[in-house]
């Protein structure tokens, strides 16, 4: 067992009592093990509470599920490729939609001399600053996704 | 030489070349590990088969970047931890303490033998303080202790699958198994003994 550095001997005898645990110690540990036990009452009731817990968990695993649900497990994985198939094109066909409905309305309002030029011009600066605002928004979270130094970070 | 890395590497190849088949296969393979890693991590049947479910999706549609010289478990890992600790990270706030239930362990020594009714009793009792206890414990900790308790891993295993040395495998085991006594002292299941020293 190689457990890199530790920053003190009780810090690596407690360590050592994991391994020990675990069956993961080898015989060279385990003399250096007993040595730090041996000279240390606290970290010998330690030990003794580890191997009360071991007692404890002994025999315990996790609850096996009914076993009918592997024979539809491929099925839910595939249900979810589907659907998120579904959705991409979903959205991307109402994305070009509401982009050429939206084109095609203010081209018209822009050619509507009885429309007042005021309004025409207020529309269609309202809609080039909203595209602005989602490019902004899009481009954001596209950068912040690839560079965020703490989006492994779990909170 | 058919060995499981050996398999694992043809079939990501495979369902990288786009044969959906090939990864229906390493879905077979790994499907009951990934539903236990996640069990173990959010300690709820439906989601734990939601999200390892999930971790599969993803990983077919990230599947370009798997590198196939590489274990195929170990990389789906990081997306099924991701996963479950977004969603214990999301829904901590609306489950109360009371709501830890630690049904999802069971006790492999109940029906092994014959049990008075007040033992296994006893024993169901036990159980669920012991599932409680894992399930109050922070996400890493019980994250090291599921993998090591009940899913069998060896340390190096561990330390692959999460991402750490082994000294901090071992580090985090042992805050874990000391969070863990402290909670079971708690419940009145362990004697007092492991806090009188920090």
């Amino acid at each position: 067992m190689d457990s890199g550095g530790t920053s003190s001997p009780r810090d690596r005898a407690r360590q050592l009592m994991m391994a020990a645990v675990d069956d993961e110690i080898t015989p060279e540990e385990r003399d250096e093990l007993e040595a730090a036990l041996a000279g240390d009452a606290a970290l010998r009731d330690e030990w003794d509470a580890f191997m009360r817990l071991r007692e404890v968990t002994g025999g315990m695993t996790v609850r096996r599920p009914p076993p009918e649900i592997w024979e539809s497990y491929w099925e839910g994985v595939y249900r979810r490729f589907e659907r998120g198939l579904g959705w991409v094109l979903a959205s991307v066909g109402a994305i070009v939609i509401a982009t050429w409905g939206t084109w095609e309305w203010v081209s018209q309002l822009m050619a509507d001399v009885e429309t007042p030029i005021l309004v025409r011009w207020s529309v269609l600066a309202m809609c080039a600053g909203l595209v602005i605002l989602f490019v902004s928004v899009v481009r954001e979270r596209w950068f912040m996704s690839r560079s965020d130094p703490y989006r492994d970070v779990l909170r | 030489m058919n060995s499981p890395e050996v398999l694992d590497r043809t079939l990501v190849l495979r369902a990288q070349d786009g044969e959906q088949a090939a990864f229906g296969e390493l879905v077979s393979r790994y499907m009951q590990r990934a539903y236990y890693a996640a069990l173990g991590l959010v300690g709820s049947h439906d989601d734990a088969l939601d999200l390892s479910q999930e971790a599969f999706a993803r990983a077919f549609r990230a599947r370009a970047s798997i590198d196939p010289e590489r274990p195929f478990f170990p990389w789906l890992y990081q997306i099924i931890r991701r996963l479950c600790f977004n969603h214990t990270r999301d829904t901590s706030s609306h489950r109360k303490k009371l709501e830890r239930t630690g049904h999802w362990l069971s006790d492999t020594t109940m029906g092994s033998a014959p049990d008075s009714p007040e033992r296994a009793l006893e024993r169901a009792e036990l159980r669920d303080q012991v599932g409680a206890a894992i399930e109050k414990l922070k996400p890493r900790e019980r994250e090291v202790i599921v993998l090591r308790e009940f899913e069998g891993l060896r340390y190096r295993e561990i330390a692959d699958a999460v991402g750490i040395p082994i000294g901090t495998v071992m580090s985090r085991l042992y805050a874990a198994r000391r969070a863990l006594a402290r909670e079971l002292v708690a419940a009145g299941v362990v004697d007092a003994k492991m806090l009188e020293e920090q």
